[in-house]
């Protein structure tokens, strides 16, 4: 279990005040000039070696991806961007950062972006944020007045801009190229891969975005040190993570934990246990919409991180838990996330395009059993036919939660179909042939 | 350049640095199934059609947009591949309504070519189909929108080579729609393009729907005449009628465009013909014989000043024809200058468009002198787009704007006079001119037509030698001509001193106007006796004392030179209707009944003539070459006087006897040329 000393978001409840002097009395801002004198280099290394993964889903390593920044800048300037598009179902994690600990965030951005040659950093913030985004947008203006960032930032030499961008309210701008296009003011497009934001990013120039979590986290490896980071959690899934337990517990909250804590350990210690105790418990989806879903006997023992969630074919993706008791019709629950994603897809490319709204619709039958047992497998074949051959990974994101149901409950599907078809009055046959008068031989 | 290797099914094959994977499969013979890709577009990687196989890639790439890099390993024909593609066509197919033998793409679609090779032999989905709403594009694309594949190949030609952003997509997921935003007609002059780049039977043509199939089509090459670019076309027939016109390649001229006029006003070859002789007799034309109509006309032979008038739309072979004929007859007054431009024909340097189209790609400043290319040349206007867009090429205008130009230009002023001003010093614009290496100077037919014309000429190319565009390596002098016919007959030395005016105020008492509509008719005197030769009862035929019934461009194998000095030859698609001839046969048999016979009985001994008279006309397709004799056309620049400079073309629509007997032509002049104002509120 996580010590108090060793939590990063201190004020994750927001029972303390989120304004710059209350940031500072919980060490935000503290010496921010002497981690920048330590050098781009330096930062960086200090990031990789702290062995931090993107808390956005993908689990990328942060300091790896920084290090793909041109060192040496072509002319061009560089960006960084913080994808605050919190939009995946069931996460809720960056809008806590965002509200109560905003100045770790602010910090975060200065660091990272001097670390990556920017002098310019957008916080893209979902639209539905409204309060969060004008509280972001006090914070920063504290920090320009108190000299922190603007020009020379906190006297260290270097001039950054931090500006809020506020999205309009679609989740596919959450994907980082689609909010590149989004940023520009294009339709929120996700744009081909390569080239990669690195090399041609925001309005051509070298850009990395970056999650709120992985940059708000930054400042607190800076300044305790990578080894105490990567001293925490398991080997390549070091740290803490916010997660957040919502469905059938009996406590749904946000909470800060190492990663590799045993799920059940986490939703009966943080969450108040399983509605209706452990023994009640379906399935759980351990990361956010776009992840498969888990039954009970791999909930039993498995660890919260990315490598073992990926060993049990899943994710950990934004380390959203939603667990679902036995009172959840389990199929319904997986149709809606299908309506979610068809009603989110861009239309940009073919197989997401076609294949959701595909995929909404057979869920739908599934629901009511309306459907064919072989439809169960050409379900299958269809999410088959979506993943990895999209352009981003809104079509992935789509076709896993399907597969996993297909996985592990299947029965219930087949069960299903049969007590649909069964239900069903056979309609009354025309007449035949017995009782029709024998031909003539 | 440099080079990369890669390694496709096995075969090494080394590209240059830059290409993506689909071209390097291409250069090694392996076909990659594409919607979305065009060359001539930008990339857009949507359909996923194009997917290979990279090793070490964990998933499919999609080859049209991933560049190459040394040492790859690319599979285009493994079982991955082939399942990718076969979901992706699954996919197509869900929404697509499969209703080929009701649509018009039907035998040329992709869609269904891709789907033999990658659909199922029955389709898995059991939903609901898509149906989307028909959008109005104008009166030649039709659509049927429920069959889009959204490969928005037609957003990116209407944004980046038409140069109209009308087009968009809008809503998202399967309600991703392609939609014009707001309902208007297409503001293009190439829109008939989104009908060729179109996939699938979404955009089709409207004047062709429904009327026939590709495979019951004869498709014979030809060259469009409708503008003076000489665009390479396939002319598509079934039996006497030419149903369509499409536009071949050239990566020299056109690419792979074509204007909307030669291809959509080819309806006008079907209406107001001339399919047989008329005599005026009594003050009214009658139809009459062949012989009655020679007979008519070589009574009135001897003795008669006799002069000849050659049209746009001609063949250099009747023109040389008619001139020998009027040789034969003793006489050289022949003009084909209707109009009365002004042009110096002591050397072909001074009306030749001599940079070239695809000069265009090098060039690096321009100047318009009364020209408005956009409807002189939409074709050529879309190459000085497309080097705008590319390279950010700063043009200027002297004269009318009528309407966007489709990329930026400084507007130098409307009066001719303006061109003195570039140069002095003082001139921005004239600065922009020196500074570049190779800039362009374009004449256009509107500044050619004024009493001034020759002063233009002169003070034009007096530019272009100052700005530094007259080089051993670079001829930065053009004349854009706005007549197919025009180049060859000046070749021809189809002119006469003086020009069209003073050979009609000279007394000529006999006119033999072979298909020429546009010259000034009140000027042809009241006695004079008009012979009217050509394929459409229009203006001149209207004039005529005597019509003999020629054929059009397409109905006839034919020469043609266009604005560049390119020669190219077209074949007849199809024979003349009723008793019309091809041209310079007329012209045999007329030479023949006067006992003038001229010294040709076929098409090859006629061609043999042409390559005699001059030299350039056996030399066919083009070659560019610098200039070191700068001296210049004949004419004061002092003479231009200070007014306003107008364009030639004032309604794109309608400025031949074709077009103007085109119903579809005439629907578009009226949606575009003159719109209805909007109603008061």
């Amino acid at each position: 279990m996580l010590s108090d000393s060793d939590r990063i978001f201190t004020n994750l409840y927001g029972q303390h005040d989120w304004r710059l002097p209350g940031a500072r009395r919980r060490g935000d801002w503290d010496g921010t000039a002497a981690i920048l004198a330590r050098g781009r280099e330096s930062i960086i290394e200090e990031v990789k070696a702290s062995g931090l993964r993107g808390r956005g889903g993908a689990g990328f390593p942060t300091g790896m991806k920084w290090s793909f920044m041109p060192k040496v800048s072509d002319g061009r300037p560089a960006y960084l961007v913080v994808n605050a598009d919190e939009s995946e179902p069931g996460t809720c994690k960056d809008r806590d950062i965002l509200r109560h600990d905003p100045h770790k965030l602010i910090e975060g951005c200065l660091i990272a972006s001097f670390a990556m040659g920017a002098h310019a950093c957008y916080v893209y913030i979902r639209g539905e944020f409204f309060n969060e985004a004008r509280q972001l947008q006090q914070a920063i203006d504290e920090a320009y007045e108190a000299g922190l960032i603007g020009g020379n930032a906190c006297g260290s030499g270097w001039d950054f801009d931090l500006y809020v961008h506020r999205g309009a309210g679609a989740y596919i701008c959450g994907e980082e190229t689609a909010l590149l296009e989004s940023l520009e003011g294009k339709k929120g497009m996700p744009r081909l891969k390569p080239p990669f934001p690195a090399a041609v990013g925001l309005y051509g120039c070298p850009t990395t975005v970056n999650n709120v979590e992985s940059i708000a986290v930054v400042p607190a490896i800076m300044r305790r040190g990578a080894s105490w980071f990567s001293a925490l959690g398991r080997p390549k899934n070091t740290g803490t993570k916010l997660f957040c337990i919502s469905g059938h517990v009996n406590k749904p909250c946000n909470v800060e934990e190492e990663l590799g804590i045993p799920l059940r350990e986490l939703i009966d210690r943080y969450a108040g246990g399983v509605r209706g105790g452990w023994e009640n418990l379906l399935a759980v989806i351990p990361g956010g919409s776009s992840v498969p879903l888990i039954p009970k006997d791999i909930c039993d023992n498995v660890l919260m991180d990315f490598d073992s969630l990926r060993d049990v074919k899943s994710g950990l993706g934004t380390a959203a838990v939603i667990v679902m008791d036995r009172s959840t019709d389990i199929v319904r629950a997986i149709a809606r996330l299908a309506q979610f994603y068809k009603h989110e897809s861009c239309g940009q490319c073919t197989p997401c395009r076609e294949g959701t709204g595909w995929m909404k619709r057979m869920m739908d039958r599934m629901v009511e059993g309306r459907a064919d047992i072989a439809e169960i497998n050409l379900l299958d074949q269809v999410t088959r036919q979506i993943e990895g051959h999209t352009i981003c990974a809104l079509g992935d994101a789509a076709a896993w939660p399907i597969q996993g149901l297909i996985r592990h409950f299947r029965p219930v599907m087949e069960a299903r179909i049969e007590a649909y078809n069964a239900r069903r009055v056979p309609k009354p046959l025309a007449a035949t042939p017995e009782a029709l008068p024998a031909a003539a031989e | 350049m440099a080079m990369v290797k890669l390694t496709i099914d096995g075969e090494e094959v080394e590209v240059a640095a830059g290409s993506t994977v689909l071209q390097a499969c291409e250069q090694v013979g392996r076909e990659i199934p594409r919607f979305c890709y065009h060359e001539r577009l930008s990339i857009a990687g949507n359909c996923r059609m194009c997917l290979v196989e990279l090793e070490r890639a964990p998933k499919p790439i999609a080859s049209c947009a991933y560049p190459v890099a040394d040492g790859m390993v690319v599979r285009t024909d493994s079982e991955m591949v082939r399942q990718a593609r076969r979901g992706v066509m699954e996919f197509l197919l869900i929404n697509h309504p499969l209703d080929c033998p009701i649509c018009d793409q039907g035998g040329e679609c992709d869609l269904q070519d891709q789907s033999f090779a990658y659909g199922m032999d029955h389709s898995r989905y059991a939903e609901e189909k898509r149906a989307v709403k028909d959008k109005y594009l104008g009166p030649l694309v039709k659509t049927v929108m429920t069959r889009c594949i959204q490969c928005t190949r037609c957003v990116r030609f209407a944004t980046e080579i038409a140069g109209v952003p009308e087009l968009g997509a809008t809503a998202r997921g399967e309600n991703l729609e392609i939609t014009t935003y707001v309902e208007k007609a297409l503001t293009s002059e190439l829109s008939g393009n989104l009908i060729d780049i179109c996939p699938v039977g979404a955009l089709t043509s409207k004047p062709y729907a429904f009327v026939s199939r590709p495979w019951e089509l004869s498709k014979i090459d030809s060259v469009d005449v409708l503008d003076a670019l000489g665009t390479p076309i396939r002319i598509d027939a079934r039996g006497s009628d030419v149903l369509r016109v499409l536009p071949r390649s050239d990566d020299t001229l056109n690419e792979e465009w074509l204007s909307d006029k030669s291809r959509f006003a080819i309806d006008g070859l079907k209406r107001r013909r001339l399919d047989r002789p008329w005599v005026r007799r009594n003050g009214k034309l009658e139809p009459a014989s062949w012989s009655e109509a020679f007979s008519a006309i070589a009574q009135r032979v001897p003795g008669a000043r006799i002069g000849a008038v050659a049209g746009d739309l001609c063949d250099a072979e009747s023109i040389l024809a008619l001139k020998d004929l009027l040789g034969n007859l003793d006489s050289d007054r022949v003009e084909c200058r209707q109009k009365g431009e002004s042009l110096d024909l002591s050397r072909r340097e001074f009306y030749l468009f001599n940079s070239g189209v695809a000069g265009i790609d090098e060039a690096d400043a321009l100047l318009l002198i009364g020209c408005h290319p956009r409807h002189e040349a939409p074709v050529l206007n879309a190459r000085i787009r497309r080097r705008w867009v590319e390279s950010g090429l700063p043009v200027g205008t002297i004269g009318v704007v009528p309407s966007d130009l489709t990329y930026p230009a400084t507007e130098l002023g409307q009066s001719a006079a303006a061109l003195l001003g570039l140069h002095g010093s003082g001139s921005v614009f004239g600065q922009v001119l020196r500074a570049a290496q190779r800039p362009m100077i374009v004449v256009g037919q509107g500044a050619l037509l004024r009493d001034d014309g020759a002063a233009i000429l002169a003070s034009a190319w007096a530019l272009a030698d100052k700005v530094g565009a007259l080089k051993p390596d670079w001829n930065g002098f053009n004349v854009l001509h706005t007549a197919a016919s025009r180049v060859g007959a000046l070749d021809l030395g189809f002119v006469s001193s003086g020009g069209i005016h003073s050979m009609l105020d000279d007394g000529v008492d006999f006119l033999w106007l072979l298909g020429a509509d546009e010259l000034d008719f009140a000027g042809i005197g009241r006695r004079t006796f008009v012979v009217y030769q050509g394929h459409h009862g229009d203006r001149g035929a209207a004039r005529g004392d005597v019509i003999l019934p020629g054929a059009a461009y397409t109905e006839k194998a034919g020469t043609y030179v266009n604005t560049e000095g390119r020669v190219q030859q077209g074949f007849g698609a199809v024979v003349p209707p009723g008793e019309a001839r091809e041209d310079w046969r007329i012209l045999r048999a007329f030479s023949e009944f006067v006992g003038r016979r001229l010294p040709y009985d076929d098409i090859d001994s006629l061609r043999r003539r042409l390559f005699e008279v001059n030299p350039v006309f056996a030399r066919q397709g083009l070659s560019r070459f610098g200039i070191t004799d700068r001296r210049g056309p004949e004419g004061d620049g002092r003479a231009i006087h200070d007014s306003a400079l107008t364009p030639a073309i004032h309604d794109y629509y309608r400025t031949d006897a074709i077009s103007r007997a085109s119903a579809t032509m005439a629907e578009c002049s009226r949606i575009y040329a003159q719109p209805m104002p909007a109603a008061a509120e």
